[in-house]
């Protein structure tokens, strides 16, 4: 177990230092200087632009500028930002607590519903209920966030007053429920087919039968012997969605006025503040690896089939 | 108090307010209580600065709010664009070279340091170096030796411009390099502001936490959130703040901050969005606010692209008079802008009727001046905006507005944000017309003249080149009196209506409004709300 | 956002595939001389499965919509007439009329509107899936057919564009173009999202490359390329159906979250997801500008869903 940790850990450098490169150059491919934009589109002085980018390094070449950044980053500096000066670090420490407790809220969501409607549809396979549940889900399935945002936005706030429009205080979780559930409602459909698919296909499995011939109690078989079985796809799929529910916040945020990251690397994309892009990106990619990690290992202790030497 | 923010994010900054972006705005006004902060203060919604508050470094309107709190410069302006002294006893010169400042005694800095003519001297020395990297550094270009604390490649050669000297404490003299009969207009700009010593100490420091001479004394700054700054007891210019203090507050859409002024958290809030704007006057009543400023947008041509190379002025205002200003200022826009009539917006020194029916709406004389003019080429053009900042709905409708009156196909050529459309001009590769936006940065009509028509001018990016028109720009500018040179400048702006350098579109106007708790609330000559003169109520 | 709908089970693999290759022989599908059967079993599923029948009607007529818009309205979708039509609420008796369902900001039939924004949709989904399946199917091939390096470089290779936020990318990826026509954002997504259907991929091959069949062929001497298009490939095919099935409705999604963040198709398509951007700012007083392109992008994504999941079920053997 600790070689095979040890060697995923390994793999994962080449991964991290991969993607970041990626993006590292994809922005810096992008049109726009970060400097001159500063500037705005009244006069302005391109001697002060020569110099800015001089004293930042943003004159040197792109590997260059990567490594800098990379040293910069193992010794945990993220950088300062362009236009506020304002060091990095800082910037991603306001926003990813807000960010966090938007995720925590919508996985402890998906969690609890998509797992539950899915144990109450894979129970009775094919029964009306069953089939009820799977189309409300590929309804869900089938909004793009923005869609349902908007919608439930238009009809609780607007039509209904029931809610605020927008977030105010992003520590008040009552304010939060409406973000939190529009991005929970795509893994939460996943979640409950998934769970729905694993649990019915279980139900017709050898030890099943077996479980009950012994006659044993049905909560028992249930909660113990089918549960644990079917669960594991389950969790798999959800160690991923911690990741895909931080990207998701992008839009969630946008729409609903939640200042997390997903609305600072918006802002940062558009005013082309390369390190703070990279830097938020790359713990993404961090959480994303170290999800998948855990994942892997939760299914070893799951899945009692699976050893990793 | 109030200095001229530049254009450039107005363009942006109101627009990404009324564009209510994806994601645009900054904070979620995090940390505001319910009533507005500290008994006497008022509250505004003002976001997050882009940079450090350092006079010199902030050119986009949420910094300026602050810096303008903190800071007073030599003078300022009235709401019709007249002088008012401020911290100078009075500006003068005799030949619009050399200028006298003469400062009002027992001015002092918030932590009781003297405001004296060095404290104005060092700081625009320290202002124009190149190694300060100071973002409005060119507004000091026009005093002599600043070539040397600023040039072009390399190091400074000096530490301080020739051109300044002080008399003794309290009266200095400025020497240009060349007649400018406006040039104490400029001094307007909050720029131009004294800093106290402690600045050289750590300017790093001084950004996050300033020390001015303003009606305002600084007292927070909650990242992203609010700043907060108190009236200063011994502050003694004409603009003393009526009120306790003000919280600046920083909300990421427009459609928050409106909520709260409605439901009494914000006092003030600088722009309405587009979602409340239809019926924000029954919601604020008396508190509604809406008052054109000088500010303008147009259509700017690119004179070097395939489509306008060489074209016929006649075309340009045939497109002209196809654009229904009318229609699309009432639907689209809003009623945020009031229809162009020239080139120069009112409340600027200068403004005046232009006996022209180019900016009129005439489908039937626009079809004609266009055939007359030899056509567009390809009769198909462009125009260039960028999609952050809430242009693309007025850009589509002029765009319509001219296919269905002339048969001229126009689209839009969308860039994704402000970076990537500046970088296009700056590099001449627009390839039909480019949206512009220009702020008045000094109540002057020569600013909205010169700044952009002039060949050498830096944000001429169409292009616009004519000799004629440079030759009148320089005598007006070598005029002997302010009067002679606005005339000047006049007669300037009736030329360009025959050479059409852009197309004005509309004179921007401020939907504000301010909700029951607080009184007196003016918009200043940019459409800044006069955040000092507020009371409470 | 697409990599999510991809049905997980699918690939629901740890990323060190070596030691779960039990799990991949179990998921592979179809035994080698079940092949044919496995197609025409499906075939008569799917036409008993009213899910499908349902998904492939409206299916059916999102493409003719695509491919001929003028049989379902003569107004056009540029046409704006801000004097009349400002913001003109719907008139649901006028079926088919250019007021039928209103008029947006700048006075444009919002009907014509819908009906012409199908067709940049439906490119773009289809598009991005098959450049997705072929770019992802070659990596997956490869990579698992040959193993050893070229294997463990391919897969870092994925593990790195798996690890770039899909969303971001595209985001980041999109911004660097100035004239986004449906080819730019068809590559854009697709340089992002191969990553799925070269897992799925490689599994499957690694899995068949053991099978009897092959080793025989091996033997006698077959080429490379005979071995791997012959025999490998259809077998292989399956499992990389379904996730495209699937993700289809994804990059349907995909494309209109990304015109409404404003990367999407430029500015003289016509497109749902930046109708719905436009709709926004006038939610309040008009929220016809934003309901109807939104209901639009869901019942195609939901299409084409229930038609991914129909055909999952038909080709899924363990289902069965």
């Amino acid at each position: 177990m600790g070689r095979y940790v040890a060697r995923r850990l390994l793999q994962m450098i080449p991964v991290f230092i991969g993607s970041t490169l990626l993006i590292f150059c994809m922005m810096y491919a992008l049109p726009g200087d970060p400097v001159r934009a500063m500037m705005g589109d009244q006069a302005y002085d391109p001697a002060v632009v020569a110099s800015i980018k001089k004293d930042l390094g943003l004159d040197q070449p792109l590997l260059q500028q990567y490594v800098n950044y990379m040293t910069g980053l193992f010794q945990g500096d993220f950088g300062t930002q362009i236009a506020s000066k304002r060091p990095i670090a800082d910037i991603i420490l306001d926003a990813f607590p807000v960010t966090i407790r938007l995720t925590i809220f919508a996985f402890t969501f998906v969690t609890l519903v998509g797992i539950g409607l899915g144990v109450i549809a894979g129970l009775r396979p094919d029964t009306l209920r069953d089939r009820g549940l799977l189309t409300l889900t590929l309804v869900l399935v089938s909004m793009p966030s923005f869609v349902l945002g908007f919608l439930l936005q238009y009809l609780l706030a607007f039509k209904w007053s029931v809610t605020t429009p927008t977030v105010t205080d992003s520590t008040d979780f009552a304010q939060l429920v409406l973000p939190a559930t529009v991005l929970a409602s795509l893994s939460l459909a996943y979640v409950a087919r998934l769970t729905r698919t694993s649990i019915a296909e279980n139900l017709r499995s050898d030890y099943m039968r077996t479980a009950v011939a012994k006659g044993l109690p049905r909560r028992r078989v249930v909660g113990v012997h089918l549960m644990r079985n079917s669960l594991i796809p389950v969790v798999t799929f959800l160690g991923i969605e911690v990741g895909n529910l931080m990207t998701g916040a992008i839009v969630t945020e946008g729409i609903f006025n939640v200042r997390g990251i997903g609305v600072e690397i918006y802002e940062a994309l558009s005013r082309r503040e390369g390190a703070t892009v990279v830097g938020i990106a790359s713990l993404m990619v961090l959480i994303y690896l170290a999800a998948s990690l855990i994942v892997d290992l939760l299914y070893a202790v799951l899945d009692p089939r699976i050893r990793y030497a | 108090m109030r200095g001229a923010r530049s254009a450039k994010w107005v363009a942006g900054a109101i627009v990404v307010a009324l564009a209510a972006t994806a994601c645009g705005g900054s904070g979620d006004g995090e940390g505001k209580s319910k009533g507005s902060g500290p008994a006497g203060y008022v509250s505004i919604d003002v976001g997050e600065p882009q940079k450090p508050l350092v006079p010199a470094d902030t050119n986009e309107s949420n910094g300026s709010y602050v810096i303008q709190s903190l800071f007073t410069q030599l003078l300022d302006f009235d709401s019709k664009g007249e002088i008012v002294y401020t911290n100078a006893e009075s500006v003068t010169s005799d030949d619009s070279k050399t200028w006298t400042v003469k400062l009002k005694k027992g001015w002092k800095f918030h932590n009781g340091e003297e405001v004296t003519s060095k404290s104005y001297i060092d700081a625009w020395n320290w202002y124009a170096n190149i190694k300060n990297n100071q973002q409005n550094s060119f507004w000091f270009q026009d005093i002599k030796g600043y070539d040397d604390v600023h040039p072009e490649k390399g190091e400074p050669k000096a530490k301080a411009m020739s051109g300044l000297k002080a008399v003794d404490d309290h009266t200095f003299t400025i020497e240009l390099k060349y007649k400018m009969p406006y040039f104490n207009y400029k001094l307007g700009y909050t720029t131009w502001a004294p800093l106290p010593k402690v600045f050289y100490d750590d300017p790093k420091a001084f950004g996050q936490k300033p020390v001015g001479n303003g009606p305002y004394k600084f007292e927070k700054w909650d990242h992203k959130k609010l700043i907060q700054v108190k009236a200063w007891d011994e502050y003694q210019g004409p603009n003393k703040a009526k009120n306790k203090g003000v919280q600046f507050k920083n909300y990421t859409t427009v459609e928050a901050a409106y909520k709260d002024v409605v439901s009494g958290n914000l006092d003030m809030i600088r722009q309405v969005g587009p979602t409340d704007l239809p019926k924000y006057k029954q919601d604020l009543g008396d508190g509604a606010i809406e008052q054109p400023y000088a500010a303008l947008q147009s259509l700017h041509p690119a004179f070097y692209s395939k489509t306008f190379k060489g074209i016929d002025p006649k075309v340009l205002q045939g497109l002209s008079m196809a654009i229904d200003r009318d229609t699309i200022t009432k639907t689209v826009l809003n009623n945020t802008r009031t229809p162009a009539k020239g080139f120069t917006p009112p409340g600027v020194k200068g403004y005046q009727n232009l006996d022209t029916d180019v900016f009129t709406y005439n489908p039937t004389k626009a079809k004609q001046l266009i055939k007359e003019g030899g056509g567009v080429p390809g009769n198909k053009f462009t125009v260039q905006y960028n999609t952050d900042g809430g242009h693309k709905e007025w850009v589509t409708a002029v765009c319509e507005s001219i296919r269905k009156a002339t048969g001229v196909d126009c689209v839009g050529d969308p860039k994704p944000d402000f970076a990537t459309d500046l970088e296009a001009r700056d590099n001449d590769q627009v390839k039909g017309m480019y949206r512009g936006g220009w702020v008045a940065d000094y109540p002057v009509n020569a600013n909205f003249m010169k700044e952009l028509y002039h060949t050498t001018a830096e944000a001429n990016n169409g292009r616009f080149s004519n000799k004629e028109i440079d030759g009148l720009m320089n005598k007006a500018d070598n005029a002997n009196s302010l009067e002679d040179s606005v005339k000047a400048f006049q007669e300037v702006e009736k030329k360009l209506v025959e050479h059409m350098p852009a197309i004005p579109l509309w004179y921007y106007r401020i939907n504000g409004g301010h909700g029951k708790n607080v009184d007196n609330v003016n918009v200043d000559f940019h459409g800044d709300l006069e955040v000092w003169a507020v009371t409470t109520k | 956002m697409p990599d999510k709908t991809v049905e997980k089970k699918v690939e629901a693999l740890p990323g060190d595939t070596v030691s779960t290759a039990g799990v991949v022989v179990a998921d592979a599908g179809p035994a080698p001389d079940k092949a044919r059967s496995l197609w025409s079993d499906a075939w008569h599923d799917l036409r008993r499965n009213p899910l499908f029948l349902v998904s492939a009607v409206l299916i059916v007529f999102l493409l003719v919509m695509s491919a001929w818009p003028g049989l379902f309205t003569s107004a056009s979708p540029r046409d704006a007439d801000l004097a009349k039509h400002y913001l003109g609420k719907p008139n649901w008796g006028h079926f088919f009329a250019p007021d039928w369902l209103g008029y947006d900001v700048q006075g444009r039939s919002i009907y014509a509107r819908v009906v012409h924004g199908a067709r940049a949709s439906i490119t773009v989904g289809v598009g991005v899936t098959l450049a997705v399946t072929v770019l992802g199917t070659v990596i997956g091939m490869i990579a698992g057919y040959f193993g050893g390096w070229t294997d463990t470089l391919l897969s870092r290779l994925t593990d790195i564009f798996l690890g770039i936020p899909f969303l971001l990318g595209a985001l980041v990826v999109l911004n660097s173009f100035n004239d986004r026509t449906v080819w730019v954002v068809i590559m854009a997504l697709a340089f992002l999202g191969w990553t799925q259907i070269a897992r799925v991929a490689r599994g499957a091959v690694i899995t068949i490359k053991q099978a009897d069949y092959v080793v025989a062929a091996k033997a006698l001497g077959a080429s490379t390329s005979r071995i791997l298009f012959r025999h490998i490939l259809p077998n292989a095919l399956a499992p990389i159906i379904v996730v495209a099935t699937i993700a289809l409705g994804g990059y349907i999604a995909a494309e209109a979250t990304l015109s409404f963040l404003g990367v999407g198709l430029g500015d003289t398509a016509v497109s749902w997801g930046g109708d719905v951007a436009r709709g926004r700012e006038q939610l309040r007083i008009a929220p016809h500008t934003l309901i109807i392109p939104s209901v639009m992008v869901s019942i195609t994504v939901l299409s084409f869903l229930m038609f991914g999941d129909a055909v999952r079920n038909a080709l899924d053997p363990k289902l069965r």
